[in-house]
């Protein structure tokens, strides 16, 4: 049905016309970052289960469905600030456990301090925010089809709930948005920072993402038959589909002049493939598009690349089409590797999750490899690497594509590249 | 600060209530017609194929519906635009339907639905639609998501140097989202803005600037409207633009910072 659907769009796409690669832009510092996930609760400890390929999906054990999840452990059991209690959701406490790692909110702290709370802004991304919550209060309807009392609470049933929520938790006071491009979520947010600070609007900007586990991923991803019953095997030759995860990732962009030895956000490449709600574009067109776009913006050629974290969900379409493109584009000596095996797809936040692998590649000079996978599919070039290797990352990318055709790809820089 | 951003009106779609282009639009509020969300028949817009014009989503429809006549009015190929789409809630009749069956069957979840459940889903149709591979993006911001909204695609416009869309959208909530979400009506607008310099002709330019303070309720035109419609807080701003009124309004951004938009003729 779905492959009827994009045939008929097919007849009414135009012919595109060729569009200038944008400008360089100036980089700004990322004077602090943070990630959780089902690996592991922030940067020494992921740096570490990376390191040691230790993954952290475990069979599904949040609804019923037979199939392995990146859940991230201990949630429901977390002390939540009382003071905090209105914002109660799974999602809301995993943002809140993001937020306390690597002593990010006390550099948050610092910047409003810098700058004014006015002059910082946020753009978080999330594909389900606390939808979860919502999922809840359906479960416990009055007789009469009413939300029980308890959950009659705007706060936690819209898309912005992330956002304010972080709000809130951190006292910034600028601009404030959530963007909800499904995968694409929390690459997203880096792009519009970036936008943000150029324009004036902003001097330092919090970018981030948090997506939980929840019962309309976990079976509306199995509905489209994207969810393998085994942990994923990214790139695998016998990939049979992906594994849902969740985490919470945040990072602070800044003024280069804050901080000239963080590592620091160069360039990014926003588009949308044209094609299909679900599917990729076969010949990966969109994803094609955003990858130039990073590089033009970065000022920099593929050659120069040393690292690639790639979408790679273990879906069948998606790493055929991002595993094509890769060889079509980089040289043998760009290592490129798909993290997902170690945290599941995290969705709205894997941008962010994935873009702190490739920061914590430039820190501490080295490539992750790709767990799970026996086999790599031919389609794999010599770029897409099994094995971890140690090796100086001075330029790193990451890719995230979504639903509807949303592609986001980074370019991050060591302040000395 | 240097927040200012002038940028020019090229190009307004509506699709609200009996308000089912601009010309409508235009003369009622020139004439203090109040809206009235009564009428509002179902969008059809010509850039989808039949079969998804019959199946698709209410927030699918009106939102490419009014894209489709803001870059009609503006003559830019919708291809060539960027687009920001913003909407508060998201499609809530479709998460009724999830929430309400995840809670009694959730192997019956339709994958259709599902994916239509993303809140870029009408972005995503668009860009199916149009052909469009320029970045595409879908925010929400609460109340304050028309005018964050707007500061989105300007920024947009401005640092790209580019034409943008702006498509700001709610769709009424169904069943017991009811209970939380203050949306019974359904508002879509679009506009496309375009970076001073680059315009083609046009309706007005618009001056937007952020600044810290606290702007007290009352001071708030975007929430004087009286519609149960986040997308309706662009109605003050629509009236200003369809009366060639010089004037400034004021937007809460977030608790600590306004926007300020001055509409000049």
């Amino acid at each position: 049905m779905r492959h009827a659907a994009a045939r008929k769009y097919t007849c009414v796409i135009r012919i595109i016309p060729i569009s200038a690669l944008p400008s360089r832009i100036p980089p700004l510092a990322i004077t602090a970052y943070t990630a959780t996930s089902a690996a592991a609760r922030g940067n020494d400890a992921l740096a570490d289960a990376l390191a040691t390929r230790r993954s952290g999906l475990r069979p599904n054990d949040l609804t019923d469905l037979p199939c392995w999840i990146g859940r991230v452990a201990g949630l429901e059991e977390l002390e939540f600030p009382a003071q905090l209690a209105r914002w109660e959701s799974r999602n809301h406490r995993l943002a809140w456990l993001g937020l306390e790692q690597d002593g990010f909110h006390a550099a948050v702290q610092r910047a409003v301090e810098r700058h004014g709370a006015a002059r910082v802004a946020l753009v978080v991304g999330t594909s389900t925010s606390s939808i979860g919550e919502t999922e809840r209060a359906y479960r416990e309807l009055s007789p009469d089809g009413h939300l029980p009392p308890a959950q009659r609470t705007s706060r936690v049933h819209h898309p912005h709930s992330l956002g304010a929520f972080v709000q809130d938790v951190l006292g910034v006071q600028g601009p404030a948005l959530t963007i909800a491009t499904a995968c694409s979520s929390s690459a997203k947010v880096f792009a519009s920072a970036e936008r943000l600070v150029r324009a004036g609007i902003a001097d330092a900007v919090v970018v981030g993402g948090v997506d939980t586990l929840c019962g309309s991923v976990i079976y509306g991803f199995n509905s489209l038959q994207l969810v393998s019953t085994e942990p994923c095997r990214p790139f695998d030759a016998q990939r049979n589909g992906l594994s849902l995860g969740e985490a919470a990732g945040f990072a602070l962009l800044e003024s280069i002049t804050v901080d000239s030895t963080a590592p620091r956000l160069i360039g990014y490449g926003e588009s949308a493939d044209a094609h299909h709600m679900s599917a990729p574009h076969p010949d990966g067109l969109g994803a094609e598009r955003a990858l130039g776009d990073a590089l033009a913006r970065a000022g920099i050629d593929a050659r120069n690349v040393d690292y690639i974290n790639l979408h790679g969900t273990a879906s069948l379409q998606n790493d055929a089409v991002e595993a094509a493109l890769v060889a079509r584009h980089f040289p043998a000596t760009t290592a490129a590797s798909s993290t997902k095996g170690w945290t599941g797809h995290a969705l709205g936040a894997a941008g962010i999750l994935e873009a702190a692998i490739a920061l914590l590649a430039i820190e501490r000079g080295f490539a992750p490899g790709t767990i799970n996978s026996r086999a790599l599919d031919p389609a794999c070039g010599p770029q897409i690497r099994r094995d971890n290797e140690q090796r100086r990352v001075r330029i790193a990318l990451s890719n995230s594509f979504g639903f509807g055709g949303n592609n986001c790809c980074l370019a991050f820089a060591a302040a000395d590249a | 600060m240097n927040g200012s951003i002038r940028m020019r009106i090229e190009g307004i779609g509506i699709c609200a209530g009996a308000w089912c282009d601009w010309d409508t639009a235009r003369d009622a509020l020139r004439h203090n017609r109040e809206f009235d969300a009564a009428q509002a028949t179902r969008p059809s817009p010509a850039l989808l194929p039949a079969a998804e014009r019959r199946r698709a989503p209410e927030s699918v429809l009106v939102a490419i519906e009014t894209a489709q006549q803001a870059c009609s009015m503006s003559k830019r190929a919708p291809a060539d635009l960027p687009h920001v789409f913003a909407c508060a809630y998201g499609d809530l009749p479709i998460n009724d339907y999830l929430c309400a069956t995840l809670a009694r069957a959730p192997l019956d979840v339709s994958p259709i639905k599902f994916h239509n459940s993303v809140h870029n889903a009408p972005a995503g149709y668009w860009t199916i639609s149009t052909g469009c591979r320029a970045s595409s993006s879908a925010i929400s911001a609460g109340d304050a998501t028309f005018a964050t909204g707007l500061l989105e695609a300007a920024v947009l416009a401005h640092t790209e140097a580019q034409a943008v869309l702006l498509v700001v959208y709610d769709v009424p909530a169904t069943g017991a989202l009811r209970d939380v979400v203050d949306c019974d009506v359904s508002f879509a607008a679009a506009f496309v803005l375009s970076p001073i310099g680059q315009a083609q002709d046009g309706i007005a330019d618009l001056r937007i600037d952020v600044r810290p303070g606290v702007l007290a309720p009352e001071a708030d035109v975007l929430h004087a409207c009286g519609v149960r419609n986040p997308a309706a807080h662009c109605l003050p701003l629509l009236a200003a633009l369809a009366r060639q009124q010089q004037t400034t309004l004021q937007a809460r951004l977030t608790p600590g910072t306004i926007l300020t938009m001055e509409t000049l003729f």
